[in-house]
């Protein structure tokens, strides 16, 4: 079975971190995905939420900043690799064709290790 | 919450929570001094509470009512009020349900004008720009007194004084108390912004990366950070945002070991932090969905062409040239022209852009920039004997021992070349 194991804490708190604390929160990280390599699989860190964008589907708007609400739940999520933020609003509004109703939040990824990788120093 | 929390945790949440908790006291109290009295107040009743009975579920919230409570009961023993107390409010500060009474009055949109508030409140005209970068620092990132007078070098009581006479200048002219309409509160996004530059500027100039001053560039960003969460739209934030990220990704190529400063085309790429140039260039596509230029998406984007280029040779001087004219036009200063010209140079020559210097000469003829890009910039052209000239006029000038350094560099060129090697 596969799971996702998504990460939530308060942002104000974490993006006050010093360097330092910073990455020794991500050496703890990287020393328990050492020890369960043969478990994960791609690892990743957003950037801040200060970073993202929002799209919603009805409205057919794209709004700054991240996606807010808490009626709707997070469903999935698709990793894409594109040459700059214009080239993923395209394909997000195909993905919204294809897929009614809802939100998509285009945020950019900081790291991201495909997997095994983890253990190693990014 | 299973666990106590310990009183690092604490602090920094204490920490992360203190802008919108000073910014709605100063909204209760409308005096400085007593809304950071008050935010004190409450964090020492939240180090001593939190941590036998776990955080509270909205923590600025509780701060917020813990530190009014408290002070409203000291200004009323203070001042012999004989009018009753309210009892429920008074008796117990720190009761459990505190958050319940406020959550639900405090909405975004009201912290998002008490925290610019804050912001803009530092941001008094009549205020020189060291004093409002310190009452920043001191108010709204919470440094200590005398952190900020390590940072400016100053005494910690020569920096108290500073920010008494700063907190007095503003409690004499008021705070601008009335919600503000569009009009106002894009003028005091643009006051803020460059008050946010000023503080990350005042830790750019820091030749060694681990000294308390080169500290204000990690709290410009976070200033800037915070602002663009509440105004997540505004695509000059992003831009100011994105600026000051790419510039504090070279941090660590700036500077040599001697604390000389490296010119960009001669640092150590390798050295230059990849994560932020990255967070930096999505910030900058985003602002520039928008449509709606300004200075700092300008600069950034200038910023960004340096950053995307792995070499020096690579850099696109073509469109850092198209970049600066752009903000020639947005926003025309000699200096804007002057930089302008480097990006002259490498495109069209030195000739071209000694052309676009000389009619500066006026404006900026005390500026050590001027006369050194001139001397360079005739050195090129061969013209030994002026080139000399201008750069020791730019030596007079040098404000540093690394601007010093590097027009003397220059100048041994010149020296070599006449010595008979002759130009290359």
């Amino acid at each position: 079975m596969r799971y996702a194991l998504l990460c939530y804490n308060d942002e104000s708190v974490t993006s006050s971190w010093s360097k330092e604390e910073d990455e020794a929160v991500m050496t703890c990280l990287r020393a328990v995905h050492g020890k369960h390599e043969k478990q994960f699989g791609p690892v990743v860190r957003l950037m801040p939420t200060t970073a993202a964008t929002t799209f919603r589907k009805s409205e057919r708007v794209f709004t700054d900043g991240p996606y807010a609400e808490t009626k709707e739940q997070l469903l999935g999520f698709h990793i894409i690799d594109v040459e700059n933020l214009e080239q993923a609003l395209e394909i997000v509004r195909e993905l919204s064709d294809a897929n009614p109703g809802g939100a998509y939040e285009i945020r950019p990824l900081m790291l991201f290790y495909p997997n095994g990788s983890a253990v190693k120093d990014g | 919450m299973v666990d106590a929390p310990d009183p690092r945790w604490i602090e920094s949440r204490l920490a992360a929570a203190r802008p919108r908790a000073v910014a709605a006291l100063l909204r209760y109290f409308r005096d400085l001094d007593l809304a950071e009295e008050a935010f004190q107040e409450a964090c020492l009743r939240a180090l001593a509470k939190w941590r036998v009975n776990g955080p509270p579920r909205d923590m600025a919230a509780w701060l917020i009512m813990v530190g009014r409570n408290v002070t409203l009961d000291h200004v009323r023993r203070q001042s012999r009020l004989t009018e009753l107390p309210d009892e429920g409010l008074v008796s117990d500060p720190e009761r459990e349900n505190v958050e319940d009474d406020w959550a639900a009055r405090l909405d975004d949109s009201q912290f998002r004008d008490d925290i610019l508030r804050l912001l803009f409140t530092c941001c008094h005209p009549d205020l020189p720009a060291t004093q409002q970068i310190a009452l920043a620092l001191r108010v709204v990132s919470g440094l200590s007194v005398a952190q900020i007078a390590r940072t400016f070098l100053v005494n910690e009581r020569a920096m108290e004084q500073r920010i008494t006479r700063a907190k007095a200048r503003i409690a004499q002219t008021g705070i601008a108390f009335e919600a503000p309409g569009p009009t106002e509160r894009a003028q005091r996004l643009a006051a803020v912004s460059t008050m946010i530059y000023l503080v990350f500027n005042e830790g750019y100039s820091d030749s060694s990366p681990e000294s308390e001053r080169a500290s204000l560039c990690d709290e410009g960003i976070r200033l800037a950070r915070l602002l663009l969460r509440l105004f997540p739209s505004e695509p000059e934030i992003m831009g100011l945002l994105a600026l000051m990220l790419l510039s504090h990704s070279r941090q660590r190529a700036r500077f040599d070991r001697d604390g000389s400063l490296v010119l960009l085309e001669k640092q150590d790429r390798s050295l230059w932090n990849q994560a932020l140039i990255a967070e930096a260039l999505a910030m900058i596509d985003k602002a520039m969905l928008h449509r709606r230029p300004g200075r700092y998406q300008i600069q950034a984007a200038i910023a960004a062409l340096h950053g995307r280029a792995t070499c020096a040779v690579d850099t696109d001087w073509a469109g850092i040239d198209q970049l600066y004219a752009a903000l020639e036009r947005h926003d025309p200063s000699p200096v804007v022209t002057l930089n302008r010209a480097v990006a002259v140079s490498k495109v069209r020559g030195a000739q071209d852009a000694l052309d676009m210097v000389e009619p500066l000469a006026e404006p900026l003829s005390g500026y050590f920039y001027f006369h050194g890009l001139r001397g360079a910039l005739l050195q090129q052209l061969g013209r030994k004997q002026e080139a000399r000239q201008a750069l020791k006029r730019a030596i007079g000038l040098a404000a540093t021992a690394a601007e010093a350094a590097h027009i003397r560099e220059h100048l041994d060129q010149l020296e070599t070349q006449s010595s008979g090697t002759g130009p290359e």
